[in-house]
């Protein structure tokens, strides 16, 4: 059984950094909103997987907000914006496809270097879901970094935070008003983000953050 | 005992700077102030006095439960921090005195009345500090009050400069220091002084805590080439002020340097006793060199003090030298030596500030171009000028000659050492030493010639009045105490035997019961000094040679034209001038130390235009130190000014490089 358990919550953990590299491919804003439902849906299995393996039955709070909050209200949302605003729906990568991947490999293969030895003490469990915790943060950054799109650093920076998750449900015993605070502090960013999106969009015609650089005077 | 009473006399000096801050425009606040420094620095200055005196190696203790949680603060007085106390609170006795009557002219008492006490608290502090977080919180606090002194008055030009590059310093010493308390804390982090002292140091970690001394103590000592702000900075501050920067503050220092390398480090190598004399050989000779330039009478004494900082640092490196290699004795007298002319520079140097304050007052000149015959104007204050002056260029009977003999039997007294390159090395410490004492006497021949002889230069100087009664009171106690160290150099010797047994483990024979008040340091066989004799023949010489000219030269009274050189009507201006007299020592020394090149143009033949002499001199330490240290930071400055205007996506890849690059160092590492 315990075997098992830890088999499929690598599984999980495993799946959420494999969704977090088709995060980085996407060249089309729908395709990336549905893969970060995805995401979210991942991580929300895994949290409840963690919750069953570990008799913690505050975390199956955690898994519907995941579910809930970023596997439902948050992509249709960003959609319904999208849909409003009629942005462009492509995504202008800034290095290309396959460096991106290339690079991300890289990171995957660093965070595991640095984990594992790290937290040789601590559990199997505990060991492998922070490097995959560590990987899915990572991509998130990469992500954030080497897209123009203001809509794709929204869901890079979302992503980071399934990350989060990941890592503290792997950890045992983490408090749930903690849990449900940053579930609440990103539904914050949501509306803020969203706004800003509004607000880029009235004055620029788009939401290529490169015209913001512009307008600052800095180099395009 | 003796500590509590210090400690509350520090107290109440820091309770008058705080209720200087709103009464500070009362018109009776400069002489409260005043009176009451001087009233507790009275106490302070007797207090360790009697600890002085009592000597013996018993120390008192105190741990008071403020500053850190952990630590608490602890206080102490030994000899050694007793003997600076006496320095320190001489010095405020009679700045303050001085304070008294030079405050009146004071224009904006309210910048300068609060940090006063705050700046001789500050000082007391430092000396009684027994760990080093207090003692770094309180020479931080002695570094700012003195800064808030310096900007007293920080609309005249050039002073906020003088102050920012004196915050600068001050910083860089403190950085210094911190590390070099870090290293003998070391891991285990004993920060109070018992623990350090109870520590064995490596040869490594004494090195560079050496060296960290040696630019923490010495950037605010003035040794070459940290010694840029001092000419600045002191004389921007009101006089009694720079009196007390310059002759207390740099002792405070050079108490910071006792403290760290004869008392907490351990016994020392013999290289040590190369570099320390090396240093303030360089530093005796160069700051002379840099007086001798400067016609600017307060910066003049602030390059003096340089000079005799230098003095003292050879006298310090000597007692390394001897203490390294087993000579107890000629280490006891080198360290003798070296605190004796701390306390003698003290005096003398507060004298001489004070002179200067006094004549700054009178004209509101302190070029000494603009100046001249004030000696007609300010009779007193030229009398005891002339004493400060004899005194600091070391001619007996004043007290500055017997420190700096002191200083050079310690150096007759290195053939003895095993050390080849010591034994050649210390005679031309020597030589730099006589150097600087013969080119300080031509100084003070320009600093007095020019200043007080002659005719006066400007109407300013004309017009003059002789200063306030309390200001001559402060001069003349301070000449009194130049004689008095002068004639019974025996009796001061005597006080600093328990000092020097403290750290050398040794003193300088007892001088007391020696007939006619001679001293000798160290057999009679070899040198004695009799300042009493030397008193006795100068003043009769004196006497005898003035009865004679004027019993048979001068009088007759006659009235003659002069030898007028074809200018019947000479101007006040065609007299000798400080740079006229300078001249052939610029063009000696000058020429290579600070780059000296005299450029002159005279007219066509037929235009009546008149001729310029320009002389363009360069700060050779300053050239090739600081300027390209401040380009450094200026371009790293220009360069980082980039990343003030990045874009978002810029900024967060920043981030992430640096979280990657961090990841795999940890990686790595492991």
């Amino acid at each position: 059984m315990d075997r098992l358990a830890l088999d499929v919550a690598h599984l999980f953990a495993g799946g959420l950094v494999l969704v977090s590299f088709m995060l980085l491919y996407q060249d089309r804003i729908f395709g990336l909103l549905n893969i970060f439902a995805l995401h979210a849906l991942v991580v929300s299995v895994s949290v409840a997987w963690q919750a069953y393996i570990q008799q913690a039955p505050h975390l199956y709070i955690t898994a519907t907000i995941a579910l809930v909050v970023k596997a439902f209200v948050i992509p249709v949302a960003l959609h319904r914006i999208i849909v409003r605003l009629g942005i462009h729906r492509e995504i202008d990568p800034v290095v290309g496809i396959g460096q991106t991947m290339l690079a991300g490999i890289g990171l995957v293969a660093l965070s595991i270097m640095v984990m594992l030895p790290i937290a040789a003490e601590a559990g199997t469990l505990v060991r492998e879901d922070l490097a995959f915790a560590l990987s899915v943060v990572l991509l998130g950054l990469l992500m954030m970094i080497s897209r123009h799109n203001a809509v794709s650093q929204v869901i890079g920076f979302m992503s980071i935070e399934n990350g989060l998750i990941l890592a503290a449900t792997g950890a045992k015993g983490m408090p749930l008003v903690v849990e449900i605070s940053v579930a609440f502090s990103i539904l914050v960013a949501l509306i803020v983000i969203g706004v800003f999106l509004f607000r880029i969009r009235e004055r620029f015609d788009t939401v290529d953050v490169s015209t913001l650089d512009q307008y600052r005077g800095g180099r395009p | 005992m003796a500590l509590e009473v210090l400690l509350w006399c520090v107290a109440v000096l820091l309770g008058t700077g705080v209720a200087a801050v709103p009464a500070a425009t009362h018109r009776l606040a400069t002489s409260l102030v005043y009176g009451l420094a001087i009233g507790v620095s009275a106490i302070a200055l007797a207090t360790a006095g009697v600890v002085l005196l009592a000597g013996g190696p018993v120390a008192s203790t105190l741990k008071l439960p403020i500053g850190l949680p952990w630590l608490g603060a602890h206080f102490r007085i030994d000899t050694l921090a007793a003997f600076f106390l006496v320095v320190v609170n001489l010095g405020s006795v009679t700045a303050s005195l001085f304070g008294l009557g030079y405050g009146r002219h004071e224009e904006t008492p309210a910048r300068v009345l609060p940090f006063y006490p705050a700046f001789l608290a500050a000082m007391n502090l430092v000396v009684l500090a027994d760990d080093a977080f207090t003692f770094l919180f309180t020479w931080e606090l002695m570094s700012l009050s003195s800064w808030a002194l310096v900007m007293a008055q920080h609309r005249r030009p050039g002073n906020a400069e003088a102050g920012y590059i004196y915050l600068l310093m001050a910083s860089l010493g403190t950085l210094a220091l911190l590390f070099a308390f870090g290293l003998l804390a070391g891991a285990s982090g004993g920060y109070a002084f018992d623990a350090i002292r109870a520590t064995a140091f490596s040869g490594h970690v004494s090195a560079i805590v050496l060296a960290l001394a040696l630019i923490g103590a010495g950037s605010k000592a003035g040794l070459v080439p940290l010694h840029v702000w001092l000419p600045l900075a002191h004389p921007a501050a009101p006089s009694h002020v720079s009196a007390l920067m310059s002759g207390v503050m740099t002792k405070v220092a050079v108490y910071g340097f006792v403290r760290i390398v004869f008392d907490l480090l351990g016994p020392p190598s013999w290289w040590w006793g190369a570099l320390v004399p090396l240093l303030g050989g360089v530093t005796a000779v160069m700051g002379v060199l840099y007086a001798l330039m400067q016609h600017d009478l307060k910066r003049l004494l602030a390059y003096h003090t340089v000079e005799n900082i230098g003095i003292i640092f050879i006298g310090l490196g000597l007692a390394l030298a001897f203490e390294a290699n087993q000579m107890p004795a000629a280490a006891a007298l080198a360290l003798t030596a070296a605190l004796f002319h701390v306390f003698n520079h003290s005096v003398f140097k507060s004298l001489l500030f004070f002179g200067a304050g006094a004549v700054l007052t009178a004209t509101g000149e302190r070029d000494m171009e603009r100046l001249g015959g004030l000696i007609h104007r300010m009779p007193l204050t030229a009398f005891v000028f002339l004493v400060g002056s004899a005194a600091i260029s070391a001619l007996p009977p004043f007290n500055g000659f017997v420190s700096e003999w002191l200083t050079f039997q310690a150096i007759l007294l290195s053939p003895a050492l095993p050390q080849w390159s010591l034994k050649f090395l210390v005679p031309a410490i020597g030589a730099l030493l006589a150097l600087s004492a013969a080119l300080a006497a031509a100084c003070f021949v320009k600093a007095f010639g020019v200043t007080f002889l002659g005719r006066p230069r400007t109407p300013a100087a004309q017009e003059a009045k002789e200063t306030d009664r309390w200001s001559l009171a402060a001069m003349f106690v301070l000449a009194a105490l130049c004689l008095l160290a002068g004639i019974l150099p025996g009796h001061f010797i005597d006080a600093l035997a328990p000092v020097a047994q403290a750290l050398t483990g040794e003193n300088v024979p007892r001088q007391e019961q020696l007939s006619w008040l001679m001293i000798v340091p160290i057999a009679e066989s070899r040198s004695s000094y009799n300042g009493l004799l030397l008193f006795a023949f100068i003043a009769l010489a004196a006497w005898s040679a003035t009865g004679v000219i004027h019993r048979w030269a001068s009088a007759a009274t006659r009235r003659s034209p002069p030898w007028d050189c074809g200018y019947p009507d000479a101007s006040p201006l065609t007299q000798y001038t400080a740079g006229s007299f300078t001249q052939p020592i610029r063009r000696v020394f000058g020429s290579v130390v600070f780059r000296a090149r005299e450029e002159l143009r005279m007219p066509p033949p037929g235009d009546t235009q008149a001729a310029t002499l320009r002389v363009r001199m360069r700060d050779l330490p300053w050239d090739v130190l600081y300027a390209p240290i401040a380009g450094l930071v200026g371009f790293a400055a220009d360069q980082l000014n980039k990343v003030q205007s990045l874009t978002v996506r810029a900024y967060l890849t920043l981030v992430f490089g640096a979280l990657v690059i961090l990841l795999m160092v940890l990686g790595i590492w492991q």
